[in-house]
């Protein structure tokens, strides 16, 4: 059995980071949170990692691995030279708590303010109706597990947070999701121009790089949002038809009443 | 109607300067061979299309075969000798690829360091960022427009590859050049037909695909282009090859240095 040398990242917000370095036993099929639990049972037991499922699912065992945000539980030592050591390091995007484990709870503030799922007024429940090609656009943002790698891999969001306010990819793709549902009735191009910040993504697609879903969130989701956006604010010819056709909503839309529930994964 | 205000993301530990990163693999390779191939291509394609005419009256048009650098040729006669008639084209490809989906993603990697590879450290020079909400970059936002006009030089470049092929007085010739220039044309359509705006009007821009007749069509049709979509990198790639070799192949024939083999039918 081959030992690995691993450089983990230990400290808090109160002290100095460092590399500690542990050799590890390697196992045929072990993935990076096999040698991280490996280290907690026999060299660092107060060693933080957030994990859950260890299946892919859950996205809560997020980090750096060799500086490339990734799942660990998904990322196979395999795929490594093993004569040379790996680097587990958090994700560099969100603010430390202990070792490897990040406080996220940015995003979960950021998602509430997008505008909710508005079904049209008059039509019950019951009524809902829609067709699987109209969907299913919309279902594979709905793969997104939020391990928030896309927004740590964000340069927007690594580089440039302090400055202006920006959702990030993974609420970009959210918002697609809510804004291209057939029997959503809300506009928020508006939103997304100001608040959410579109504009402030420079399309480079290391979140589509990154995703473990393979959601192809740049030339899904984030594009068709940008060209949604250029259709209502940028787009003269569009501007003049809808003024044409007398649609009041060429005026910049307002914004749909807050979400109630944050999380709206229902729709 | 109100919503909840946008909260600023507290700091994260991202180291900070050009290049820092604890990335193992070879990030800087794919935009390095980029950023060579787009530079010698642009350079070669801005000298040869606005530059080299009027310094050097290099013919552009031989034996049939005109670069597509000047198609369709505008006022070849009227215009002062030191305006290349590429000058009144060149503008719509070039507008049409600097506000390109897929080229700004290279570009911004490879010339704006913005950033230079995924989670790879950025030039403190960023810190003002704006980036497509401010002037210039703002103006990506038209790239529709360049899209709509591409059509337009890109309908001539068919015209003059079938006229390379079937408008000669002996009759039909098949030449390399002809074959070049419905290569770079093919290469061209594809690049066009998968770009990301014209997904977005075909259909893209629809929620319900299934509600009208109509709306179906425009579905099959943004289904189509989805596929090509997929490849729109190598489509970029393809074509801006394309077209400096098809240039390329003019200037070397009308210099003398090549002879186009060809089988007259």
């Amino acid at each position: 059995m081959a030992n690995l040398l691993m450089r983990i990242f230990r400290g808090s917000p109160k002290e100095p980071g460092t590399f500690a370095e542990f050799e590890v036993p390697v196992e045929e099929g072990m993935v990076v949170l096999d040698a991280l639990h490996w280290i907690q049972a026999h060299a660092a037991p107060d060693l933080a990692v957030r994990w859950n499922c260890k299946a892919a699912k859950c996205g809560s065992c997020s980090a750096e691995v060799n500086g490339r945000p990734s799942l660990t539980c998904k990322t196979r030592l395999s795929d490594f030279d093993l004569d040379e050591p790996i680097t587990v390091e958090p994700m560099r995007a969100f603010p430390l708590v202990r070792d490897l484990v990040t406080d996220v709870s940015w995003n979960y503030e950021i998602n509430r303010s997008i505008p909710p799922f508005q079904p049209p007024a008059d039509t019950p429940v019951e009524e809902w109706r829609w067709q699987q090609e109209d969907i299913e656009r919309v279902q594979e943002y709905r793969k997104c597990i939020e391990c928030f790698l896309c927004q740590d891999v964000c340069h927007v969001l690594r580089n440039h947070e302090v400055e202006r306010p920006f959702l990030g990819p993974r609420f970009l793709v959210r918002a697609a999701g809510l804004e291209m549902h057939p029997i959503d009735t809300a506009d928020r191009t508006g939103y997304l121009k100001d608040d959410g910040g579109i504009g402030l993504c420079n399309i480079t697609k290391c979140c589509t790089e990154v995703c473990p879903e393979h959601i192809k969130i740049t030339d899904n989701a984030i594009i068709p949002l940008k060209e949604r956006v250029a259709d209502r604010y940028y787009d003269p010819i569009q501007m003049f038809w809808r003024r044409l056709r007398g649609d009041r909503s060429s005026a910049p839309a307002a914004a749909a009443p807050a979400a109630s529930d944050g999380g709206d994964r229902s729709s | 109607m109100t919503t909840t205000p946008t909260v600023l993301k507290p700091a994260g530990t991202a180291a900070r300067g050009l290049g820092r990163t604890n990335r193992r693999d070879t990030w800087w390779v794919a935009p390095g061979i980029q950023a060579v191939l787009f530079t010698v291509c642009a350079t070669y394609l801005f000298f040869s299309g606005i530059v080299w005419n009027p310094l050097f009256g290099t013919p552009y048009l031989v034996d049939g075969y005109l670069s597509p650098l000047f198609s369709p040729l505008l006022f070849p006669d009227a215009l002062p000798r030191f305006i290349s008639p590429g000058l009144l084209i060149l503008w719509v490809p070039l507008g049409f690829r600097a506000t390109c989906y897929y080229y700004r993603k290279a570009y911004y990697r490879f010339y704006f360091a913005d950033p230079p590879g995924c989670a790879v450290g950025e030039p403190s020079v960023h810190r003002g960022y704006k980036m497509e909400t401010a002037f210039p970059f703002i103006l990506q936002n038209i790239h529709r427009y360049f899209l709509y006009l591409a059509f337009i030089p890109l309908t001539f470049l068919w015209i003059d590859a079938f006229g390379a092929v079937f408008g000669q007085s002996g009759g039909v010739r098949v030449g390399l050049g002809g074959v070049l220039f419905f290569v770079n044309v093919t290469l061209l359509t594809g690049y066009s037909l998968s770009c990301h705006s014209l997904r977005h009007v075909v259909g893209g821009r629809l929620d319900c695909f299934s509600c009208t007749r109509r709306q179906q069509v425009r579905y099959g049709l943004w289904q189509r282009l989805t596929d090509l979509n997929r490849h729109h990198m190598a489509w970029a790639w393809a074509s801006l090859i394309s077209v400096t070799l098809a240039d390329l192949y003019v200037r070397l024939l009308a210099l003398g240095v090549i002879a186009d083999p060809a089988i007259r039918l």
